[in-house]
């Protein structure tokens, strides 16, 4: 007789069906990959075993118990319904949709091109659209974008690219590229988010941070801890671009930790100290592996995460992280799986 | 938690401002309303609630406990004793403080 075997999906979104012998046998190489490179404890074998039954579980979408449900919070959240969907609606009604349509708990007003280096140019121009949005809504609306930093470079930006000067073995000028780009990084956030603060926004959102690597981590560092001194009544979050930081630069330090090659329960610490009040990490989704391979791996590292943060964590759920599959239009059944463990397993604050 | 139909808006509420853990919040949240942490992520428990005390709906009728937007806020402020932003600035620019 043919073992039986249960639906789950790669990484890519596609389906496979698995066998328990062979589900384990993933979920254990997952969680000792996350441990191998993050110098992190296993799961236990009570959340090994509880991981398995949340995978295996019966039905097409899961969910926790009445009363332990969990909060959200977005990036781009209401440019979605514009951008993805190709539905022209004004972002103010757009909030209000998420709201009262939705149900979120929260949601960002974002420019289509999601950057702070470009939203400088017409910030008063967003803060008319998120003045707007906060006259309308009750729930809590932050401005969010990403500290972006490859746009700082020429022929758009100010400063010398540093992936052109690399290759060229021009170190030293690309070291201090990227230092020149971190400031007027800074200096555009804290511009940005004077203008959100003027209008009342509930938090900044300082999306995918760390995509250009370490120097674009420390742009985020170095604005929260700007925006906090100079509007302490306005909120920062802090969400992540990938598991770990890359070492672009790599001499580069905040609070006397160097930041490349800090995974989530390291960089979870250096948003604390800078002043954040939510800190959502990442786990890149690998699409040519299976969902039990990464979602081990994905509470492995997220577990670590919550147990030494002491602000809330918003586990980034989105296309291609944290266990969802890189696909557009993203299935159910897996979503709320990666959300089921991420709740019980790993003690997630929010998504 | 469902935002406005439930209480997933103020439990963030209280993230934001006072960085508190999801179960710090919801507790907090839960014992300011007075209902369990069932009731708190119950869309028609906390419908009544919210309408009661004028915390914001989402659905809209035209009396006066259907509050909305920002004069839900100036109540959410209130109850949770915390600062909203935009609260804070409508009240500078209509001359209340």
């Amino acid at each position: 007789m043919q073992d039986k075997k249960y639906f789950t999906r790669m990484g890519d979104g596609s389906i496979v069906h698995m066998t328990e012998a062979e589900i384990r046998e993933d979920m254990k190489a997952g969680m000792e990959d996350a441990v191998m490179r993050g110098k992190i404890d296993p799961l236990t074998d009570e959340e090994f075993e509880h991981l398995y039954s949340i995978i295996t579980m019966p039905g097409t979408i899961v969910g926790v118990e009445p009363g332990m449900q969990i909060v959200t919070t977005s990036d781009s959240g209401s440019d979605k319904i514009n951008t993805k969907c190709g539905i022209p609606v004004d972002r103010a009604v757009n909030a209000m949709l998420h709201e009262r349509i939705l149900g979120c708990d929260s949601v960002d007003i974002g420019f289509s091109d999601y950057n702070y280096k470009t939203v400088k140019g017409v910030a008063k121009r967003e803060a008319t659209v998120l003045k707007h949005a906060l006259n309308r809504t009750t729930m809590p609306l932050f401005y969010g974008a990403m500290p972006n930093l490859g746009f700082y470079t020429k022929p758009d930006g100010p400063v010398d690219n540093w992936a052109v000067l690399l290759p060229e073995g021009k170190i030293k000028e690309s070291l201090a590229a990227q230092e020149e780009a971190v400031e007027h990084a800074v200096r555009d956030i804290v511009y940005v988010a004077e203008q959100m603060n003027d209008v009342g926004a509930d938090g900044i959102n300082l999306d995918t941070s760390g995509a250009a690597g370490d120097a674009d981590f420390l742009v985020s560092l170095k604005a929260t801890e700007a925006i906090k001194e100079r509007f302490p009544d306005l909120n920062v979050e802090i969400g992540m671009a990938g598991e770990f930081v890359l070492g672009m630069h790599g001499k580069l330090k905040y609070d006397d930790t160097r930041l490349a090659g800090l995974y989530p329960h390291k960089q979870v610490k250096l948003a604390e100290k800078a002043g954040a009040s939510i800190f959502g990490p990442v786990v890149n989704t690998n699409c040519n592996m299976t969902f039990p391979w990464n979602m081990a791996r994905v509470c492995t590292f997220i577990k670590a995460c919550t147990a030494v943060a002491e602000i809330p964590v918003h586990a980034n759920t989105g296309m291609g992280v944290c266990g969802v599959p890189m696909c557009e239009n993203l299935p159910g059944d897996i979503v709320s799986r990666v959300d089921k463990a991420l709740v019980e397993i790993c003690k997630i604050d929010g998504l | 938690m469902g935002g406005v139909r439930t209480a997933g808006d103020l439990v963030l509420r209280m993230q934001l401002s006072h960085k508190m853990k999801i179960d710090e919040a919801k507790k907090f949240v839960a014992e300011k309303l007075n209902v369990t942490l069932e009731e708190l992520c119950d869309v028609v428990t906390m419908s009544e609630v919210r309408e009661e005390l004028g915390l914001g709906l989402a659905h809209v009728e035209p009396c006066a406990e259907a509050n909305i937007g920002m004069e839900a806020k100036f109540k959410i402020a209130e109850l949770l004793g915390i600062k909203i932003n935009s609260v804070e600035r409508f009240k500078e620019r209509a001359g209340m403080k």
